[in-house]
């Protein structure tokens, strides 16, 4: 696929942590472009960096250097009410990630307050059913709801603005293997419908194939090099490094993408 | 019931099966209807619970006094009848008289008043002071922070009664004053529970998420970080009544509270303490009011820790 114009685009993205004698490098000097409506993956170990990259876009790190750019234009450091509204962010863990107070109505209703969004009771609805939750979810606290119910939940939150980009920090990785299935199919669905745009993080192979057409392989806070999902399916790899993480999960890749069919 | 009225207002589709059922409903129908099945199970733990329970009888029982002390009480509280003073318990003063010939029943129904009054106006305004204060510390960080925490600490430097002691003197006795200077000595250490509370949930995903849809700081803080602290606080305050309650009574009792005609327990008790050797009860009854409601509200504390504790949903 031949990059057209770029929606979201990261140049020399670099990360560090801690005090300034002894700081960390995370994410060294990367550079990747999307392309609207398209998906991709970030793919690599524990504490490659991957998620930083997808905190730093989100607007929760604020500390990096280098440019992150929406529609061509850079993003400034503090984020945009309107950025808020265009990029939203589903978390890994649907058990931390929805007050524990609030009812899903609430949980819904409040991003169309912030943004002033007409017609709520309507779209709550809408969203809920999008998400496959029925009306008898409207009214429920989040621990009378399974793990992919809150993940569903948590899905709506994000799409109920209507953004165009979703950021996914490993969104099935907290869930087990059926449920899994049923969000990778509600996220792809998803997509489909309401033409949005993916960045998603795993470290897990068959999910980054089965939703990404393009993934960054990432090694130490670098991307490594960049793969489609045909050559995730069949491992071809340049590097090294790559073909080992292929070889070590292909099976599981060939395993879950029957389950996922 | 007060709730099963209020629901029929509110949800006209109650079906006719009544309270129980809808209370029952396996699918809330309403946010309503959802916060009373809630409060619901709530109040099902705290009556399985049976120290808090007793606690919370021994407080009904206390408000319902106070409430009804003008038609509970037999005699007149400030009549003086020095031809019938320090009589034991009898028929004629269920409690006996003071030194003055008062009777202490009757007193003590209207001293209930005073002590549950300065309870619970210093807990009003003792709470949103500490949960604002502790909350904003905790969320914003940084040198708010630093500034806000500093404050409290000069504050908690002293001990409570030391510091009420000393607004006290400043602003001169009385019960309104009494007020003021328990709720400026007890603020810090509520701030400090909100503020601890809220360190452990600013960084949680939940608050991450609402920063991420672009809430304002003070949305975060007011609609997402307050509801999660309310609980612990409810439970620091229930506990707090307690020490409010013996500053009150330590207060009255060094002639720094409520003044001598007024029946407030404290000083009630430190008039007793004259005749304590003679005539018991006029020290010994206030004295075991003062323990008897401190300890029921401890408990019921104890209790609604139990049941509030966001862990438990």
């Amino acid at each position: 696929m031949k990059p057209t114009r770029a929606l979201i685009e990261a140049i020399g993205l670099s990360i560090s942590f801690g005090a300034k004698h002894a700081r960390t490098r995370v994410v060294d000097d990367v550079s990747f472009r999307i392309n609207k409506g398209e998906a991709y993956g970030l793919i690599g170990e524990s504490g490659c960096g991957k998620s930083t990259i997808l905190r730093a876009l989100s607007g929760l790190n604020s500390d990096y250097d280098g440019a992150l750019t929406l529609t061509d234009k850079e993003l400034p450091k503090t984020r945009s009410k309107d950025f808020f509204r265009r990029v939203q962010m589903v978390f890994q863990d649907p058990y931390g990630s929805l007050h524990p107070r609030k009812i899903v109505e609430k949980v819904l209703a409040e991003p169309l307050a912030i943004h002033g969004i007409d017609r709520a009771s309507e779209r709550i609805a809408e969203t809920l059913d999008a998400v496959g939750l029925g009306p008898s979810f409207r009214y429920r606290y989040p621990h009378e709801l399974s793990g992919g119910q809150r993940q569903r939940v948590a899905i709506a939150r994000a799409l109920i603005t209507e953004p165009e980009i979703l950021l996914l920090d490993e969104p099935t990785s907290a869930l087990d293997v059926s449920v899994q299935a049923e969000i990778l199919n509600l996220l792809r669905r998803l997509r489909i419908e309401r033409n949005l745009t993916y960045l998603m993080v795993s470290h897990d192979l068959a999910v980054i194939a089965h939703i990404c057409e393009r993934a960054g392989m990432m090694y130490k806070g670098k991307i490594i090099e960049e793969l489609t999902s045909q050559q995730i399916r069949q491992s071809q790899a340049r590097q090294d490094y790559t073909r080992e993480f292929l070889q070590a999960t292909i099976e599981a890749v060939a395993r879950r993408d029957e389950a996922v069919a | 019931m007060t709730d099963k009225s209020l629901s029929q207002i509110a949800d006209p589709a109650m079906p006719a099966a009544g309270l129980g059922a809808w209370l029952r409903a396996p699918v809330p129908t309403s946010p309503f209807h959802a916060r009373m099945q809630q409060l619901w199970l709530q109040w099902r733990r705290l009556r399985s619970n049976a120290s808090a329970l007793f606690g919370l009888c021994v407080v009904v029982v206390m408000l319902l006094a106070a409430l009804l002390a003008p038609i509970l009480a037999t005699h007149d509280i400030y009549e003086q009848n020095l031809a019938a003073r320090l009589l034991a318990p009898s028929f004629q003063h269920w409690l006996g008289t003071d030194e003055l010939g008062r009777d202490v029943y009757s007193r003590l129904l209207f001293g209930a008043r005073i002590t549950l009054y300065i309870a619970l106006l210093t807990t009003v305004i003792v709470a949103p002071i500490g949960l604002i204060v502790g909350t904003t510390a905790g969320y914003l960080g940084g040198w708010v922070d630093t500034v806000l925490m500093r404050i409290v600490d000069v504050f908690l430097a002293f001990p409570n009664l030391i510091l009420a002691l000393a607004f006290v003197a400043a602003l001169g006795p009385g019960i309104q004053n009494a007020i003021i200077a328990i709720s400026l000595a007890s603020w810090p250490p509520i701030a400090r529970l909100a503020r601890a509370e809220t360190l452990t949930i600013r960084k949680s995903d939940y608050i991450a998420a609402m920063r991420l849809q672009g809430a304002s700081s003070a949305r975060i803080i007011f609609g997402h970080i307050m509801p999660m602290c309310i609980p612990s606080v409810v439970v620091r305050v229930t506990l707090n009544m307690a020490a409010i309650i013996l500053t009150a009574a330590g207060l009255g009792f060094l002639g720094l509270g409520a003044q001598p005609p007024s029946p407030e327990w404290g000083t009630m008790l430190s008039s007793g303490r004259e005749f304590v050797m003679t005539s018991w009860w006029i020290a010994a009854i206030p004295g075991t009011a003062i323990l008897l409601t401190s300890l029921a509200f401890n408990l019921l504390g104890d209790g609604l820790r139990d049941i509030l504790d966001p862990r438990h949903g």
